[in-house]
């Protein structure tokens, strides 16, 4: 278990962190989400010894390590741009942690062949960082990292650096190492898809406080805040509240509490079609809808439409009932 | 295209033209005065006790100025590339000083400092002599090649960043550690570099030590100094040719140390 209580960091003048408490439990998967500058990073680096927080504590596993340095908090941690030795091996690079240690070289051997195999590379023993790729160079970076057996695995938005394929093969691949190693996790992340993705809580971060915490569902469905809202995912305002454009249902006929509108332009995009209105309120409302409905609707521009929201318009409130429960 | 050909050889004729007579001609002058007439005389000439010891001193010169700028001129590349303390821009300047310094001026101010009517000139009445010995001219030689290691090292060790030592420190490796295994790996290339200009500058150093060696043959007498020495006043004019090639061919060779050097460097920086 991580404890972080009350921790404040400024850089400068800027305050990075302002009074942040949060708990991640043991063996979890925890995305730390949020826009860049939103305090995401400064907390992973505090929680890994890396900065030093002006005020608060951090506690890992019963042990209050605020003033331990990062050598010797048994921490794993991974950047997003590798941080290979660039001058050693593979095998090198992931027996560093087992060599400063001074384990014996037959139990290095062992630890670095068993960990090569589970991040898939199995032989690269004696390629160098700028012979491997940069999905490859990353997982050699989670095989380092672990194989000192961190208590804690921190990772700076891992796939950040990686082309948008290898970035979804590698959440898989995490979630998967994750359900076998067990190691309490803790990522990085600006993407909200990727949160949603790989973790099982989301803490999300705005201007160095956290505005919510709780599982992806639970912060999509259920967001506490405007920021929430709109952080985790598209927004359109339909007589000035908050609704997810998928939300909304088009049709030709006026209904109850429909609003009606003019369309003023049809995007397909494949697997999905946005549909712009311009509202009789004067409002631009994009509205999100599959190919089929689209279809069987077969609107125009200049066509005239009534808009309803399929579950009740949330207005971001503290404590706002779960919508789909409510129903 | 005519012209374009006509242009690239014109410019291929100026700057070889250029080279050959600012450096190439110079140089195998001396090479030619030298052995004009064979090897024996060149011979006889560097094996004098005088040039003897000129050559040992300037070697012995260089083996204690680098290893002492390889450290200080490590640590103050760490200090400037990754340390943030107030007046960073005053070392930064104060690095390039032996750049823009005469090294006459330097030899004048180090008289001032530790020559007998010096701040420190108290020193040689206990017998500790600076000014006209080793440890003047080290010091000498010290300033003027300050800045090649740190100028060297320094931007490698903004290239490399610090995210390999703070990933070195997340494994559990110490501030030593780390520096041994992961920095020092990483600038040695620019370190080697650093020290092969420092052995060159070493080697060719003359204007400090006219002022504070005294040039004694046999005791303060470097390889220039001899050259100087017995060209002007001896008028050997070949004496000064041979101790000149002499000096020539240890540049030569730690010349070719740097293209080597560099090739690793560049085959390394992939």
């Amino acid at each position: 278990m991580i404890t972080v209580s009350n921790v404040t960091k400024f850089y400068g003048e800027f305050k990075a962190l302002d009074d942040v408490s949060l708990v991640i439990p043991d063996g979890s998967l925890t995305a730390l989400l949020g826009p860049s500058g939103s305090g995401k990073t400064s907390l992973l680096r505090v929680i890994a010894g890396l900065e030093d927080p002006d005020a608060g504590t951090v506690v890992i596993s019963g042990q209050d390590v605020t003033a331990v340095r990062p050598q010797g908090r048994n921490i794993g941690f991974v950047f997003q741009h590798y941080a290979a030795f660039k001058h050693m091996t593979v095998r090198d690079n992931v027996a560093f942690g087992l060599t400063i240690r001074k384990k014996p070289k037959a139990h290095i051997d062992a630890r670095v062949d068993e960990l090569l195999g589970i991040v898939g590379l199995a032989g690269y023993h004696n390629r160098f960082p700028n012979q491997l790729s940069g999905g490859q160079r990353q997982r050699m970076a989670l095989a380092r990292a672990l194989a000192v057996d961190p208590k804690v695995l921190l990772l700076d938005e891992p796939f950040g650096a990686l082309d948008a394929k290898v970035r979804d093969e590698l959440r898989a691949w995490l979630r998967r190492l994750h359900d076998e190693v067990h190691v309490t996790t803790v990522l990085v992340t600006h993407d909200q898809e990727e949160a949603m993705d790989v973790a099982g809580h989301i803490v999300v971060m705005n201007g160095g406080r956290i505005e919510q915490v709780g599982t992806p569902r639970e912060v999509y469905e259920n967001p506490r805040t405007e920021f929430v809202f709109r952080f985790l995912g598209p927004v359109a305002t339909l007589r000035g509240r908050l609704v997810r454009p998928h939300d909304l249902v088009l049709s030709r006929h006026p209904g109850p509490d429909s609003v009606a509108g003019k369309v003023d332009r049809v995007l397909h995009l494949g697997f999905e079609v946005r549909v712009e209105i311009r509202t009789l309120e004067g409002e631009t409302v994009t509205a999100q809808v599959t190919r089929g409905e689209a279809w069987h609707l077969g609107v125009q521009p200049g066509d005239e439409v009534h808009i309803t929201a399929e579950t009740n318009p949330r207005r971001p409130v503290p404590g706002a009932v779960d919508p789909i429960a409510a129903i | 295209m005519e012209t374009r050909k006509s242009t690239k050889l014109t410019l291929r004729v100026i700057a070889l033209g250029y080279l050959a007579i600012l450096l190439a001609v110079p140089l195998a002058i001396i090479f030619w005065r030298t052995f004009e007439h064979g090897f024996g005389p060149f011979r006889d000439s560097v094996t004098t006790p005088a040039c003897q010891s000129a050559v040992q001193l300037s070697l012995l010169i260089v083996a204690i100025v680098v290893p002492i700028n390889v450290v200080l001129g490590v640590v103050t590349a760490l200090a400037l590339a990754r340390g943030k303390f107030p007046g960073r821009g005053v070392v930064q300047a104060v690095v390039d000083l032996p750049f823009a310094v005469s090294p006459v001026v330097v030899g004048v101010s180090l008289i001032l400092l530790w020559g007998v009517h010096g701040w420190f000139g108290g020193l040689a009445e206990h017998g500790i002599r600076v000014i006209f010995s080793l440890p003047g001219m080290v010091l000498a030689t010290i300033f003027v090649t300050l800045p090649f290691v740190v100028r060297e090292v320094e931007p490698v060790l903004h290239e490399i960043g610090d995210e390999q030592e703070q990933a070195a420190a997340t494994l559990g490796a110490s501030r030593w550690q780390t520096f041994w295994r992961i920095t020092l790996p990483a600038i040695r290339w620019g370190l080697v570099y650093g020290v092969v200009l420092t052995v060159a500058r070493a080697l060719g150093e003359f204007g400090a030590l006219t002022v504070v060696a005294g040039g004694v043959p046999g005791k303060s007498q470097t390889l220039t100094l001899l050259v100087s020495s017995r060209y002007v006043d001896d008028r050997n004019t070949f004496g000064a040719y041979s101790a000149a090639t002499v000096l020539m061919s240890l540049a030569l060779l730690t010349l070719l140390l740097m293209t080597f050097v560099n090739r690793r460097r560049e085959s390394n920086a992939r």
